[in-house]
């Protein structure tokens, strides 16, 4: 039917807008001169406000399209709220930042769009096929993002490590996916744990599916023990695109993280249980003791993303639909702090990225207040202060794991966040109790990085002082399941 | 008005940083005056609070209840009464005292200095009058930060070392009480974080505690009011925070933080966790003591005035907590009094070696010596202060002391005995330090040209001066407010310690 058609495509209309601009962009690239191509992000920014609104139109359409491949829900839209929000700063901080570093690829737009495209399509899998195609789209975007500096070795390095260990853990995940194909004789979610509930599942597959996705999952969102390629990876990255990949690829590995085993594995609980807590446990950890010693601050806030995986895992442990909505908070939260804080490093790391040790934001506190106010607000948010969208999003996590009665994990998270505040601090302390170089030069700010500085700030301060909007929002919005 | 007076009081020093904010932050005089204008303000109006307060309820007034997070059940309710009454006027009396004693010696970035004054002045008040656990959580957190940067910035040589060791200590401890906050809040149901309506709960038995989950809550909070008090052996932040800290700063921190730990003993270790507290009142009351000694033998040996200063509070402190951890109405007041008595003495005493700083730049006892002959306006003051510190009858120090005592004697007459040996140390190490500064031969040529107070410094000891003096001959006037919160804390207390002890 040709109208049932047009109202399946709307409810993917925001992917095919954001797919038209980029592909737009990709074309007008080269007709558009060098002096010009901010004009092609304001293009992108256009192309992710239209998606934004036909995201709204989502409101009220739940149930599945595409013969189940596309599922329209709360949890979905929330998610696909959380990556347009994500994309549209990381494009608005790299406008100031391609220029001054003399990057000129009209593709740097577009590949965002298309990884924007590659996280919605995550959020709204109902299926695991749909769900290891939009991961390979997201991957593949940012395979090329990440060496977007073609001339700068440690760019390249970045983007071929996290090419062979992406490559390596898609491996797990469709190994694992094939599985549970196996053992269900189905690809759809709802489908599977169908499947598991009336016992016409082979227990012994469906369980090494569980650890095969586990580790293709753990690989995408660099929960321990499989974060290694993290640090080198961000490190190297341009700052922007860390800043992306620190949040967005993270919030979408974990919307599928939470979709894949809570609406397919229901009952098999308590099987990965062990190994959710076991590994939240590492990896807020090891995450946050490292940090401690990293002088490179693109690679301390490596570490600390790590240590973020951590805390979103042991919401992921509770189970409940708190934790759930934790979840949603906290990917928002910790996206508009991290994004905020990588933004001022690319601004303090001048041409060529060469200002990236913690040092060189020595004094710079009372010298450029506006840069540093912001940057301390982040970290302290970061860090889980109160009246910050950092410490209502630990609240929620926490307040979750203890209804699970996991309050020992409660307390291994508290006293992380304890360590995490030695390192965050570090920087204020450097900021603010440091003296000035006497040749400092101090850096101005574009009116993208205003933009996006002025929005993470209201957005951290609404989130921590009146998060009751947002968490009503994703208390609403949590996932279906058995 | 009446109803959101303390919302008022506690919230004008923040609305008063934001102005400050938008100054030019070259006018300094103008920044200097308009903080003090707004701390004094503040302060003004609190006496309203003091004024109008109600003697005969023991229930909570000025209260104020407003939804705040209503998914999660927190509320912004706050309410004061007769033992939260005098911690807020404690610290609305002192902020400006502060502020006036900062006006010379910030020599850089006032702007933002006297900001995290207010800043600071707005969350400690927040602590004393939230009645919702998340909002006091919030306060407790919050208020961390601007302590944190006026140590860090403003502080002495080993400043940074002292304020990351301050803030790693006391968030190390509250993230427990938070995971306790939280794990009360389930027990309760789940949805309220309304502290008078856990409280209400557990008093009725709608809500039962096991003993070991009483336990385990009582130390979560404990450990964390007990790092802020500081109880030995939780005491060593202090030292460092005290001494590297700007004079403002160290009065602060003696006059109002550290009695945010022995507050949320009273307010909230007490009334919510009557049974744990019993079982462990031993222990507490064995730390407080052996605080009390050893605070006093390490005061005596310190060669930084500054520092003996800050020992002393750990001894002083452990006899607030020993007063709260004997039970008895005596005992209770008297640490209430004794808070008060520490905040104005030992701040006193930290303005008082800020001068000498200011125009000697040591503090080192043995760089001074005779300072009567050149400086005697100033050993005026510094004797009175030093007196009531050690607690001489007519004066603040000796009513709190004294009723402490008391207290103890009806629990257990070997603590009274213990901690009255604290008494005869605190006269040794003060006296001896006053001696060896003020009486004698001028020692050093250069102290012999110090001028003497100015007037500015004058208008800051004689408040506090009358007010030592005021407090230790007419005490009635303050205790008399205390009494019916008291004994309503007791009455409950008691009733729930009766049964554990069948």
């Amino acid at each position: 039917m040709p109208e049932n058609i047009a109202f399946e495509i709307q409810q993917i209309l925001p992917d095919v807008i954001l797919c038209f601009f980029g592909v737009f962009i990709l074309l007008a690239g080269p007709f558009v001169g060098k002096a010009k191509q901010s004009s092609l992000g304001i293009l992108g920014l256009a192309g992710i406000v239209a998606a934004s609104l036909a995201t709204a139109n989502l409101v009220g359409n739940d149930g599945t399209y595409f013969t189940g491949m596309i599922i329209v829900d709360h949890f979905s839209i929330f998610f696909r709220f959380t990556f347009l929000l994500i994309s549209g700063l990381t494009i608005l901080s790299s406008l100031d930042y391609l220029r001054r570093q003399n990057i000129n690829l009209s593709e740097y737009h577009s590949l965002i769009l298309f990884a924007t495209v590659g996280m919605n399509l995550m959020a709204a899998s109902n299926e695991l096929i749909m769900v290891f195609l939009g991961l390979e789209t997201l991957s593949i975007s940012s395979y090329i993002l990440l060496g977007v500096k073609r001339t700068d070795p440690k760019s390249n390095e970045s983007a071929l490590k996290y090419f062979l260990l992406g490559s390596f853990s898609s491996a797990f995940l469709l190994y694992g996916i094939a599985l549970a194909y196996g053992a269900t004789k189905t690809t759809n979610l709802e489908l599977i744990a169908k499947h598991i509930l009336s016992g016409s599942a082979d227990m012994r597959l469906v369980y090494i599916a569980m650890g095969l996705m586990f580790v293709g999952f753990g690989f995408k969102v660099a929960t321990a023990p499989f974060h290694v390629w993290t640090p080198d990876v961000y490190e190297g990255a341009p700052t922007p695109v860390t800043a992306f990949m620190s949040v967005g690829p993270k919030a979408a590995g974990f919307a599928i993280f939470f979709r894949v085993f809570l609406v397919a594995f229901p009952t098999t609980y308590e099987k990965w249980l062990v190994l959710a807590w076991a590994s939240a446990v590492l990896t807020m950890t090891l995450g946050n003791v490292v940090a401690i010693v990293q002088n490179n601050i693109k690679r301390m806030l490596a570490y600390s993303s790590i240590a973020h995986a951590g805390y979103i895992l042991v919401a992921f442990v509770s189970g409940r639909d708190d934790g759930v909505a934790a979840v949603l908070f906290y990917t928002l939260a910790y996206a508009l702090m991290n994004i905020g804080a990588f933004t001022i490093v690319a601004l303090i790391s001048r041409e060529n990225e060469q200002k990236i040790s913690i040092d060189d934001y020595s004094g710079i506190g009372f010298k450029q207040p506006l840069l540093a106010g912001s940057l301390s607000l982040f970290l302290l948010s970061l860090a889980g202060i109160p009246l910050t969208a950092g410490f209502a999003g630990k609240f929620f996590i926490f307040r979750a794991a203890i209804e699970s009665h996991f309050i020992w994990l409660a307390v291994v998270g508290v006293i992380n966040s304890v360590v995490s505040v030695y390192y965050y601090l570090r920087i204020i302390v450097i900021m603010y109790m440091k003296e000035l170089p006497e040749d400092y030069v101090p850096v101005s700010i574009s009116p993208g990085v205003a933009v996006v500085l002025w929005l993470a700030t209201f957005g951290i301060l609404q989130l921590g002082i009146y998060p009751d909007f947002v968490i009503s929002l994703a208390q609403g919005s949590v996932l279906n399941h058995h | 008005m009446e109803n959101s007076l303390l919302t008022i009081v506690t919230f004008l020093p923040l609305a008063g940083a934001v102005l400050l904010l938008t100054l030019p932050k070259d006018n300094f005089k103008l920044i200097r005056v308009l903080a003090l204008v707004i701390a004094t303000t503040t302060f003004l109006l609190s006496l309203f609070l003091f004024f109008y307060f109600d003697v005969l309820t023991p229930r909570m007034q000025f209260e104020q209840l407003a939804t705040w997070i209503p998914s999660l059940g927190a509320n912004y309710h706050v309410g004061i009464d007769g033992i939260s009454l005098f911690l807020v006027l404690l610290t609305t009396f002192l902020t400006p005292i502060t502020v006036l004693s900062s006006f010379n010696s910030v020599d850089r970035h006032a702007k933002e200095y006297f900001i995290c004054m207010l800043l600071l002045e707005t969350g400690m008040l927040g602590v004393f009058v939230a009645l919702d656990l998340f909002l006091f959580y919030v306060f407790w957190e919050v208020m961390l930060v601007p302590m944190y940067f006026l140590i860090g910035v403003w502080g002495g040589e080993r400043r940074i070392y002292a304020a990351v060791k301050f803030f790693l200590y006391t968030m190390a401890g509250s993230v427990l009480m938070l995971v306790a906050i939280i794990a009360l809040y389930f027990f309760n149901g789940g949805t309220t974080f309304d502290f008078s309506t856990i409280l209400s709960n557990l008093q009725t038995g709608r809500l039962t505690l096991t003993a070991t989950e009483q336990s385990w809550l009582f130390l979560a909070f404990f450990v964390a009011f007990a790092i802020k008090v500081p109880l030995f052996p939780l005491h060593t932040w202090l030292p460092d925070a005290h001494v590297e800290a700007p004079t403002a700063g160290s009065v602060i921190l003696a006059g109002v933080l550290l009695k945010m730990g022995t507050y949320g003993m009273v307010r909230f270790c007490l009334p919510l966790f009557p049974e744990a507290t019993l079982e462990w009142a031993p222990w507490v009351n064995l730390l407080a003591i052996i605080g009390i000694i050893y605070g006093a033998l390490v005061a005596m040996v310190q060669p930084d005035i500054k520092k003996l200063v800050a020992y002393s509070s750990v001894s002083h402190l452990g006899f607030v907590v020993l007063g709260i951890f004997c039970f008895n109405q005596q005992g209770i007041e008297g640490a209430i009094y004794q808070m008060l008595n520490h905040g104005i003495s030992t701040g006193a005493l930290f303005l008082i070696v800020g001068m000498i700083y200011d125009r000697r730049h040591t503090r080192l006892i043995e760089e001074f010596g005779g300072l009567a002959t050149p400086l005697p306006v100033f050993s005026t003051f510094f004797m009175v202060v030093t007196l009531s510190s050690m607690g001489l009858p007519l004066l603040n120090g000796f009513v709190g002391e004294f009723l402490i005592l008391l207290g103890a004697f009806k629990a257990n007459v070997t603590y009274t005995v213990l901690a009255a040996s604290g008494i005869i140390l605190s006269a040794v190490y003060m006296l001896w330090m006053y001696q060896r500064v003020v009486f004698g031969k001028v020692k050093h040529e250069r102290n012999k040209v110090l001028p003497d107070l100015s007037l500015r410094e004058k208008l800051i000891l004689v408040p506090i001066t009358l007010l030592i003096i005021w407090m230790g001959v007419y005490s009635q006037s303050f205790l008399r407010k205390m009494d019916s919160s008291v004994n309503e804390l007791l009455r409950s207390f008691q009733s729930t310690a009766v049964v554990f002890k069948k």
